[in-house]
């Protein structure tokens, strides 16, 4: 049976590890500890757990203070408020001095579910992937969140990581999962069609794979964990060898991965491509898997589109 | 005091200097803060221009960010870097950017402009002082239109909630901003009530009163538990007949007859 387990939880998890081996690890949180998963390194380092209350540009202008001095702070939030009410505070008091803060942010994307639109973070890739300095991860299962998060502790400069609600699928194995930063990874190889995914879409990529096959399609399947860098190779060897390609996200259509994808074919090896993602409209409430089907992020949609690319080709 | 009001006078021409080099920048709000400036850099923090990063310096956060001609003329005259870069101010290729760049500038701890958010940078640097058990201390100046930002009031909290008796903030009350009379925009009052309902320890002074300020800095470091904020009264434009008490000198630069003009009353010549 396949493990669950959700991106936050790994967070948790990776915190308190980070608190043991470094120092100046600070953790931040705007009163929602609980659910960021953050009260996990609270309970274990309170002296370095810092509530800044319900205030969410206070947060991170915070963590930008304590980075001055060499702090390597975490700031936690959901991804609607960090990503989106606290942009401005990203820019110009984190991005801009480069300053050594890892933006934390949770339930993003549609599977947060019952709290409907005005918490589903649907732009937020696009917002952070458009400002300059920043890294942007987005991890796909548990294993890859917690060596995502180890990685961005270790990294000297601002990296935003999204993170989900739900729990999702262990795709990686934690023995020999290896993260770098800027690096895709060839889930599956295959010579057909290419499925680029990002965070929770690289398990229903796999599915679209097994689909696929069924029909006699070799279907490649990349991860793309970091949106910002980009791996550039690993699209355009995927463009070349494959001649078709389907991008993948809980995401706005507009400025997510499926735009950073075209913006590297176009430039460098123009190929065929669909875009699977929420069709530039705001979610509802529902349950997360619920809303996955409506909002079209389903396995058989990504087939679909593996289909329409093949046949444009 | 003699040696404090010639530094305060020269950074005044340095100000006038720069803007009207520069064709732009913010006179105003830099002539009201030339005494704060010349207090905390020239008697009260400890800082070496020598060693800029110098990790247990005391630390500077221009929050009203804009009132970098009074920052820059006062870390040059501190020797921080050579006077010639002041003529480079808010020009390309130049290191002395419109708004503070930490990344670039020897002396600027922290990046500025965006209003409101250096009040919360400086609480992360106390806070980090806390942690650390270190002895520096945190300044920082914040203007009266500023606190019109309502991440000042969430910073408000933080520092009286983590009890940062090691951070000192003057706010540069010269009732003026860009659109007029704060009272006209926004009234603010009661600022003392305000913060001291947010748990700060409040002292009022006249911001241009060098034994005021020196006192002020004196009894914020005795207080214990809560962080300091001292209400300088200042003038915008001190110094310069034209340009005190007019909102239009917020972010207007003199021309060539007006610098000559504020050079003769500041006692220089350009």
């Amino acid at each position: 049976m396949t493990t669950m387990m959700a991106t936050r939880d790994a967070y948790g998890e990776a915190l308190k590890e980070l608190g043991k081996l470094i120092k100046d690890v600070v953790v931040l949180d705007a009163d929602l500890s609980g659910s960021t998963k953050t009260g996990v390194f609270a309970k274990e380092f309170p002296e370095r757990f810092i509530n800044v209350g319900i205030a969410e540009q206070n947060l991170i202008a915070t963590a930008a203070g304590l980075a001055t001095t060499g702090k390597i702070p975490f700031a936690s939030s959901f991804a609607m408020f960090a990503a989106g009410r606290a942009f401005e505070i990203i820019r110009n008091s984190v991005a801009y001095p480069k300053l050594n803060v890892k933006i934390a942010a949770t339930h993003a994307g549609l599977t947060v579910g019952e709290d409907g639109a005005s918490h589903q973070a649907l732009e937020d890739i696009s917002i952070m992937r458009t400002i300059p300095n920043m890294v942007v991860l987005n991890p796909a299962d548990g294993v890859e969140a917690k060596a995502a998060i180890m990685k961005a502790a270790e990294y000297k400069g601002p990296v935003y990581i999204r993170l989900g609600r739900s729990k999702v699928p262990v795709i990686f194995d934690e023995a020999d999962y290896k993260f770098e930063i800027g690096k895709g990874i060839k889930v599956k190889d295959g010579s057909d069609v290419t499925i680029i995914a990002t965070g929770i879409m690289v398990a229903l990529a796999l599915e679209a794979a097994e689909i696929l096959k069924k029909e006699g399609l070799e279907t490649r399947v990349i991860n793309i964990h970091t949106i910002k860098p980009i791996d550039k190779d690993i699209i355009i060897e995927a463009a070349r060898e494959t001649k078709a390609i389907v991008t993948a996200e809980e995401h706005n259509i507009i400025g997510g991965l499926g735009s950073a994808v075209a913006e590297v074919l176009v430039e460098s090896y123009p190929t065929v491509m669909e875009r699977v993602g929420v069709k530039d409209t705001f979610g509802e409430s529902g349950n997360g898997d619920e809303l996955l089907e409506k909002y079209g992020l389903t396995a058989e949609k990504i087939v679909e589109a593996a289909r329409r690319a093949i046949g444009r080709r | 005091m003699k040696d404090f009001k010639e530094i305060a006078n020269t950074l005044r021409k340095d100000i006038i200097m720069m803007t009207h080099g520069a064709k732009s920048g913010h006179p105003g709000g830099s002539l009201s803060a030339c005494e704060i400036l010349t207090a905390l850099y020239f008697k009260e923090m400890r800082i070496d221009p020598n060693n800029p990063k110098w990790e247990d310096r005391d630390r500077f956060v221009l929050s009203k960010g804009h009132a970098t001609p009074v920052l820059y003329a006062t870390l040059s005259e501190r020797g921080f870097f050579p006077k010639e870069e002041l003529t480079k101010f808010r020009k390309i290729d130049s290191m002395l950017q419109g708004h503070p760049d930490m990344k670039g500038i020897p002396g600027v701890d922290m990046s500025t402009g965006s209003l409101g958010q250096g009040l919360a940078a400086a609480n992360g640097m106390a806070l980090s002082a806390k942690l650390d058990n270190k002895e520096y201390r945190v300044y920082a100046l914040i203007g009266d239109g500023e606190i019109q930002e309502g991440i000042i009031w969430e910073a408000a909290m933080l520092a009286s909630h983590y009890k940062l008796d090691n951070l000192t903030v003057f706010l540069d009350h010269n009732g003026l901003q860009i659109d007029g009379l704060n009272k006209d925009v926004m009234n603010v009052e009661p600022i003392d009530k305000k913060f001291e309902a947010f748990g700060w320890n409040v002292l009022a002074i006249d911001g241009h009163d060098f034994e005021q300020i020196f006192d002020a800095l004196e009894k914020s470091k005795k207080v214990k538990g809560k962080p300091t904020l001292i209400i300088a009264k200042t003038v915008k434009g001190k110094g310069v007949s034209f340009m005190e008490n007019q909102a239009s000198w917020h972010g207007t630069a003199p021309n060539a007859e007006q610098a000559q003009k504020a050079f003769a009353e500041l006692g220089g010549e350009m």
